[in-house]
């Protein structure tokens, strides 16, 4: 049967988009930047400094510049054209050598960091300003994840700004992330106090609630206290009430430092998550996992401490270390971060958070947070699982006129913005009827996992 | 039982799911020469720009149909012989069937234009279509789109993204003149334009001009202008594929007659979706509905009736959506191009932003909703549906318009703007004051 494999799966013909010369300037710069931070990695004293704050100044006046070449001169809209044509966004060599060059980032940060030593040096009078210490590898790091929060904060305001959702949700994390993971810490700590971060809890921050955690935080007087307080406040009480009246998205899209920069950095490949049941299958055992590790661990510290250590002995620092190896590193950097060219930009939220799996917990049965699908409008065309960064396949609920409820879904709203015929809408609402499908379609009873 | 439907589209699939959740034991069979799974037409042009890749306008993964005992059968079904119950296929072997549904879909209707066998002629239909599309238009600098409606603008808006030139042909005085009111279409015009879309109202395709290759270099217009193009595309309407009911007793006419129960003449043999053409449709509604939505429906009810549960055909109020490059559009029920006798209608525009909402309804005392067009602006399709179903007046529609309001958080809420309208419109009526407005607050609290 010739005439019915001519085309048959094969992928469409799409020619090679051209990139026009005034968007290659914009990225030039960007490039010579990047150029110019390898270079201050080795360059000798005296070129350090200058090399380091240029290559800062290009970069950043690059990513902006092509951002609103690319996305701000235009009415706003859903701009995806050739999203899946282009190299950098669909696993073609460009992204591979950046998921390569941001892996080898990691690698040398959490285990060669002497190699980052040039870097680091020209941030001493930031960090001597705001923390009144020398910088470390991990004011490099916090620095660096922060401007790319904030320069791609930029690009996801330009991109979506015909959304005021988008808008508002992309000003929280940017805010967020300034404010709470890079100003205040700092603060904190030129103020001799610990460095507390209030913006990440338990179980994510899981040491936070450990013994050793605790005890060390109440060293600090009363803003120890109040920061023992806090986590415990913000872990067993405000999560569960935020969540009941805004489901995970109060957290995970609008303030948590991961999410804020799978926002805006990981933007450009939240289309790659895997949306197979397959994928979800993972997701489901490894996530809970996780989840119901640090349970079982927290308990299982707090009763050794009543037992003077007769228990584990001194495995809580041990466990510090490998947990803090495998699940901090490799887990939510190397592999969360490095990948996201790769993998899409929620590989770590997904599979690897905690919290997550918590907030997703309540998110599914103790809250008022669903994606509505207006009556029978959906035309399975697709767009909505292609951009949902948590791999959910958006459309098999919609075109069956059922709401989304999933435990995964952070509450982006990308499936609201790209749905091309207005089908889905983020609502809080009655619990009552929740899972109720739409009586405009017959939606059919056919699990899709069990 | 054993079901055989011919095409795997919309009203073919939604037939074969219902039927299986009807009758579990039932064998259930669907022969597709177009693709081998189940895929969204309305998605193709997603493909062509690069936003999706084949595997995700699929609405199902293969395991959906092996776990649901559907079973797919990738071939051609060249004839079909209704007295012994059974149908040929190209390459496999025959199908014996003890119900038979023609969901078999149609193409583009061509209207017998000298050169329309050029190549670089085409519509966009099929998944042949898009790949042939994808192909033919590589290396051109010029296209042409004949016809204004819906696949009109989805070919333009395609075509654009490849930087092409595009000129859109349009009958009318202006777009989609047969189905939108004239300030709809001005916003859509405005689409148009802000996109790059040259258009050319009052204008028909008169002829197709090739070079000497046998490929389209040139259309002339109505107006006997030539315009260059190495590219045209055929939007001017679908016409039923009919072809598998010759010498079968089946009757047709434009498409494949079926009654209200969607069965056509031949007992044992069905048709539903973009072939079949309803012998007597209810006043207002059109015999052959080539959508999305309805396919689906008619799939849905035709199931109930193989499975000797006779349920005719009732789509209810109509709905339709679309966009128009960054345009969104939804209607629902009855909006003519223009009001006929006894019938009003409310336009509201906003000043600077493309959004619009048009209420239309019976000018008499009722003041019954007839229909709704929304430009720009999201409505929830229930509680559009529910005023339709019960024709509420349209000063209460608009006291609850907050209700239908379907935007996401944020977005400016233009319900106040709309009341004011109206009434300033409307100085006789008592004024409609604003009783449902979307607030965040509101919503939070809501029980």
């Amino acid at each position: 049967m010739p005439a019915l494999t001519a085309y048959s799966d094969q992928p469409l013909a799409h020619p090679t988009p051209d990139t026009p010369a005034a968007e290659r300037l914009w990225l030039a710069l960007v490039a010579l930047g990047l150029l110019a931070l390898a270079v201050t990695a080795a360059a000798p004293a005296g070129l350090r400094e200058p090399a380091f704050w240029l290559g800062l100044a290009l970069l950043s006046a690059g990513a902006l510049g092509w951002s609103w070449w690319k996305f701000g001169r235009d009415a706003g809209g859903v701009r995806h054209d050739y999203l899946w044509a282009r190299a950098s966004t669909s696993r073609g060599a460009v992204a591979w050598v950046t998921g390569v060059a941001l892996t080898g980032f990691y690698v040398v940060l959490y285990w060669w960091p002497e190699y980052l030593e040039n870097l680091i040096r020209p941030l001493d009078g930031l960090s001597q300003l705001l923390r009144r210490r020398p910088a470390d590898q991990w004011f490099l790091y916090g620095t660096f994840y922060t401007l790319a929060v904030l320069l791609m904060g930029g690009r996801a305001l330009l991109k979506y700004r015909h959304s005021p959702y988008q808008r508002v949700r992309t000003a929280s994390v940017m805010f967020f992330q300034l404010g709470f993971a890079w100003l205040l810490p700092g603060v904190l700590l030129a103020l001799q106090q610990p460095e507390f971060y209030f913006t990440y809890f338990w179980p994510l921050k899981y040491d936070y609630l450990f013994p050793g955690g605790v005890q060390a935080l109440l060293q600090n007087g009363h803003l120890g206290a109040f920061m023992v307080g806090w986590g415990l406040i913000m872990s067993f009480v405000a999560t569960p009430v935020l969540t009941y009246f805004f489901g995970k998205r109060w957290y995970c899209s609008w303030v948590c430092g991961c999410g804020g920069l799978a926002e805006t950095a990981g933007d450009p490949y939240r289309h790659l998550s895997d949306k197979r049941r397959e994928a979800w299958r993972y997701e489901v055992s490894i996530v809970y996992t996780v989840l119901g590790f640090i349970i079982v661990t927290t308990a299982l510290l707090w009763l050794n401490t009543r037992l003077g250590g007769a228990l584990l002995g001194r495995l809580s620092d041990e466990f510090s270390r490998t947990y803090g190896f495998v699940v901090g590193a490799l887990f939510s950097g190397v592999v969360g971060v490095g990948f996201y060219p790769l993998l899409g930009s929620r590989v770590w939220c997904r599979y690897g958070c905690p919290m997550a799996a918590y907030l997703g917990l309540l998110q599914k049965h103790f809250s008022r947070f669903r994606i509505t699908t207006n009556g029978g409008q959906c035309i399975s065309c697709g767009n909505c699982s292609n951009v949902c960064e948590m791999g959910i396949d958006v459309k098999q609920y919609a075109q069956r006129g059922e709401p989304i409820i999933r435990a995964a879904c952070v509450g982006c709203g990308l499936c609201s913005t790209a749905c091309p015929r207005g089908v889905l809408n983020l609502e809080n609402g009655p619990r009552e009827g929740r899972y109720q499908p739409s009586q405009l379609i017959r939606a059919e009873s056919l699990r899709i996992l069990d | 039982m054993h079901l055989v439907i011919i095409g795997n589209g919309i009203a073919g699939v939604s037939c074969a799911q219902t039927v299986r959740r009807l009758r579990p034991e039932a064998r259930i069979t669907l022969v597709s020469a177009e693709s081998a799974y189940h895929f969204s037409r309305p998605a193709l042009m997603y493909l062509y720009m690069g936003h999706l890749r084949w595997p995700d306008v699929l609405p199902f993964e293969a395991w959906y149909w092996r776990e649901n005992r559907l079973e797919l059968v990738h071939d051609r079904a060249t004839r079909l012989d209704a007295a012994a119950r059974t149908v040929h296929l190209a390459a496999g072997p025959p199908l014996a069937y003890d119900a038979l549904l023609l969901a078999t879909g149609a193409r583009t209707q061509y209207y017998d234009w000298p050169g329309q066998h050029l190549r670089g002629v085409q519509g966009l239909v099929s998944k042949a279509d898009v790949e042939l599309m994808a192909d033919l238009t590589r290396d051109v600098r010029e296209a042409v789109v004949v016809g204004g409606g819906l696949i009109g603008v989805e070919m333009a808006e395609m075509l654009r993204t490849r930087g092409l030139g595009v000129t859109l042909l349009v009958r009318d005085r202006h777009y989609w003149g047969s189905v939108l009111p004239p300030e709809e279409a001005a916003l859509v015009d405005a689409q148009l334009r802000r996109h790059g879309v040259r258009v050319q109202y009052g204008t028909e395709l008169a002829e197709v001009l090739g070079d000497a290759s046998g490929r389209v270099r040139a259309v002339r217009t109505s107006g006997g202008q030539e315009l260059p193009c190495q590219w045209l595309g055929v939007a001017t309407g679908v016409v039923p594929n009919v072809g598998l009911t010759a010498d079968t007793g089946i009757e047709t006419d434009r498409g494949i007659l079926v009654d209200e129960y969607l069965r056509t003449s031949v007992p044992g043999i069905f048709a539903a979706g973009d072939c079949a053409q309803r012998r007597s449709p209810p006043p207002g509604e059109a015999a052959i509905e080539p959508l999305w939505y309805t396919g689906r429906m008619q799939g849905e009810t035709v199931a109930h009736t193989i499975c000797g549960q006779p349920t005719a055909y009732q789509r209810g109020p109509w709905f339709n959506s679309a966009k128009f490059f960054d345009l969104e559009y939804q209607t629902y029920g009855q909006v003519p191009a223009r009001p006929a006798d006894g019938e009003a209608s409310f336009w509201w525009q906003h000043p600077t932003a493309a959004l619009g909402l048009r209420l239309h309804y019976r000018a008499d005392a009722s003041r019954a909703l007839l229909g709704v067009n929304a430009l720009g602006l999201r409505l929830r399709h229930d509680v559009c549906d529910q005023w339709l179903r019960r024709a509420a007046p349209v000063p209460e529609v608009l006291a609850q318009l907050g209700a239908a309001n379907f935007d996401p958080e944020f977005f400016a809420q233009h319900e106040p703007a709309i009341v004011a309208a109206y009434n300033a419109g409307h100085p006789d009526e008592p004024a409609v004051v604003l009783r449902r407005r979307r607030g965040l607050l509101g919503r939070l609290l809501s029980v």
